[in-house]
């Protein structure tokens, strides 16, 4: 098996400098860090992939069984990082995938060298004594928003190239699909992120890990930031001014600085 | 729109009073105007969400108050729960990436606690220097196309269930037939133990004896209803017989069953042909036709006592059987008369038929049932082989050994028709013709 071509792993960056893995969360896939990848690669080699059954990986690949749970995604964490043969890396990940990053590293700890959790949640469902923003009724309501757009799905994904001159690093072909994902694999990975709960799993991180939350993000609000901040005792924290679930898209040079900030002061 | 500005038309019709009308009314319908009461929802936003501009549609469509959203809300505040994490997963990294998104299916939440379908289509307007400013939005109330899309998907996925449902019937009937399938098989299996029992695996090598057998059944549950045997009884002598019981299946098997244990317990205790078929005669009769079930069969039951002179005399007797045929070495063939034998088990008590001849070396002995003598050769019911077609058969073959009598009545049963459709039995002992020095070379 070719887990390069698998993931759809793209390399970037000096060929001999410290390696950043950077993973996408549930949505789209590996074009959501476009905006902060030249900042990033100036001075580190970053390594792009797709989870399979998002973007451009191979979805003959997908079982329902593996990607039912986050050890699965974690898995294709340990297995891009061993096909590319990375020691101590630094992974970054976005939402959920910043809790595959906690799996993937307590899996292989000569692989991942430190963590940037950007917009992270180990818990997206209210529980006693934890707010994580969403009752279990919120998140069948999600399920049906995806439902309802798999008939109107078509128009999200037609290319929408035009009127971008300003932004020509948006290729044509990636318009097409990075956010386009078959609906059953949609349903899967959207049951597995937003029923997860990874709260027990915080403690075994011992790495050095920079917490990035957004001053207002609906889906990861700032008593969870505190949460994943507060159990991880080698954690550092930063709230970006930013809005939104995704700040490499709305604020993309904050949040390349943060990460370029991070690495800095412990290298 | 040809008007010529200030040459007045000739006043006249209502008709034309009307356009007019509606043209000042087009001249007077300002930007403003079109803007706020437009048939859709307009909002702008600045990068972070804020809502900087709504229109009096959708401010009434959500029944909100314009001082309470502008520079107050975000766009996402508009959004049920479900659409908010749309929202943040795939429609705000869309519009950052591609600048544009259209059609897409979300709920607005209504200030009476409702819910708006809606289809949301956006646009980032950028600065001078290619910097977003901010984001313009139109929503259309997607109520009815939901509802058809709501029931489309329902449809779907009522036939994906049927599907599903069928596909599991379907499996379980897969499931069943193979079950049916394994239990015939080892019903076949037992059916064949048990038909081994009703029949000598092989035939014991006589000395200075040669011997062939023969055996069909045509029923497909392999059970038939003809019967021989071949064995010692005491010293040199040695019992054989030959029969077919009446009907066909498990009862016949039965029947044959206690037809061969029978006559080989009785040819230990007297082996004279009349004795041992009236022994079995008595157990038939019994066990059957006594308790109201007439069930009986046809055997010839024989004795071989091999001679000092090379010849064996064979006593035979017969219970309602067809007589044996004799190949002679000198080339005849003819019948073993035994008539008069009765049916065995229909009677408490009965005569039965006996007959003795003798082997030399190169006669052949041949015991057969009606397989043979009623196969049909074509297509009346009455085109049946017969007893004098066999006998010519016979002395067209004479002078033969067991296996080439075998063989040839073999060649011919597969001949008729279809081949056998009766159970069938033949059982052919021989003394062997003397040695032909030409064949019998030891080199």
């Amino acid at each position: 098996m070719d887990v390069r071509r698998r993931n759809n792993v793209t390399v970037t960056g000096p060929a001999d400098a410290p390696v950043l893995v950077l993973a996408h969360g549930f949505g789209c896939d590996q074009n959501m860090w476009r905006l902060v990848v030249p900042a990033l690669a100036e001075r580190y080699r970053v390594v792009l992939f797709d989870y399979v059954g998002s973007g451009g990986s191979d979805l003959s690949a997908w079982s329902q069984e593996r990607y039912s749970s986050l050890d699965g995604y974690a898995q294709d964490v340990t297995e891009v990082c061993e096909a590319l043969d990375l020691e101590r890396a630094v992974f970054v990940g976005h939402s959920v995938s910043a809790m595959t990053g906690v799996l993937a590293a307590r899996a292989a700890p000569e692989r991942i060298g430190a963590l940037v959790m950007v917009a992270p949640s180990p818990r997206y469902i209210d529980d006693e004594g934890y707010r994580g923003g969403f009752t279990a009724e919120d998140i069948d309501e999600l399920l049906a928003s995806l439902e309802a757009n798999y008939l109107g799905w078509s128009s999200a994904m037609a290319p929408l190239i035009m009127g971008n001159p300003d932004r020509p690093e948006l290729g044509k072909e990636l318009t097409n699909s990075f956010c386009a994902t078959d609906p059953d694999i949609a349903r899967v990975f959207a049951r597995t992120t937003f029923l997860s709960d990874s709260r027990d799993d915080l403690k075994d991180v011992t790495v050095p890990t920079l917490v990035l939350e957004c001053a207002q993000d609906v889906i990861a609000p700032r008593e969870v930031g505190a949460h994943v901040h507060a159990a991880i005792p080698s954690s550092h924290l930063v709230t970006l001014d930013a809005t939104g679930h995704c700040p490499q898209l709305s604020a993309p040079e904050a949040t390349a600085q943060a990460i370029l900030g991070f690495l800095e002061s412990r290298l | 729109m040809c008007r010529t500005g200030g040459v007045p038309e000739p006043s006249g019709t209502g008709d034309e009073a009307a356009m007019d009308a509606a043209f000042t009314a087009l001249l007077e319908d300002s930007a403003e105007e079109l803007y706020e009461s437009a048939p859709c929802g307009y909002l702008s936003t600045l990068m972070d969400g804020t809502i900087a501009r709504i229109n009096a549609t959708l401010l009434n469509w959500l029944g909100l108050k314009r001082e309470a959203v502008v520079g107050h809300r975000h766009f996402v505040d508009l959004l049920t729960v479900g659409g908010k994490l749309y929202h943040e997963t795939h429609f705000a990294p869309l519009l950052r990436m591609q600048g544009e998104l259209r059609g897409i299916a979300l709920e607005m939440k209504t200030s009476h606690g409702g819910r708006l379908p809606v289809l949301v289509s956006s646009v980032i307007k950028h600065g001078s220097e290619g910097e977003p400013l901010l984001i313009r939005t139109t929503v259309f109330d997607a109520s009815d196309r939901r509802a058809y899309e709501e029931e489309l998907l329902r449809r779907r996925q009522d036939a994906e269930r049927a599907h599903a449902e069928a596909e599991r019937a379907r499996a379980e009937a897969e499931q069943a037939r193979r079950q049916a399938e394994t239990d015939r098989e080892r019903l076949a299996d037992a059916l064949a133990v048990l038909q081994k029992s009703l029949l000598p695996d092989s035939l014991p090598a006589l000395p200075g004896l040669e011997t062939a057998v023969y055996y069909h059944t045509a029923s497909p549950d392999q059970l038939g209803g003809d019967f021989y045997d071949l064995f010692p009884i005491d010293g040199d002598r040695w019992a054989f017989f030959l029969g077919d019981v009446c009907g066909k299946g498990p009862q016949a098997a039965a029947l044959t069953s206690l037809t061969r244990y029978t006559l080989r317990a009785a040819a230990h205790h007297d082996p004279e042909p009349d004795a041992a078929l009236s022994t079995l005669n008595a157990v038939l009769h019994e066990r059957y036709t006594a308790g109201g079930d007439p069930r009986y069969c046809t055997c010839l039951f024989g004795i071989l006592e091999p001679g000092t002179d090379g010849r064996t005399t064979v006593r035979l007797g017969s219970g309602g059987h067809p007589p044996a045929l004799l190949l002679r070495a000198d080339g005849r063939a003819e019948f073993l008369p035994t008539p008069g034998g009765l049916l065995v088990g229909v009677l408490p008590t009965a005569p039965f038929a006996t007959a003795t001849t003798a082997l030399a070396p190169g006669d052949t002995l041949l015991l057969y049932t009606d397989g043979l003598t009623e196969a049909r050769t074509g297509p009346a019911r009455d085109d049946l082989y017969g007893e004098e077609a066999l006998l010519a058969f016979a002395a067209a073959h004479a002078p033969a050994a067991p296996h080439a009598v075998i063989t040839a009545l073999t060649e011919l049963l597969e001949g008729f028709g279809d081949g056998p459709d009766d159970d069938t039995a033949l059982l052919a002992l021989g003394v062997p013709a003397p040695a032909d020095p030409a064949t019998n070379d030891p080199r």
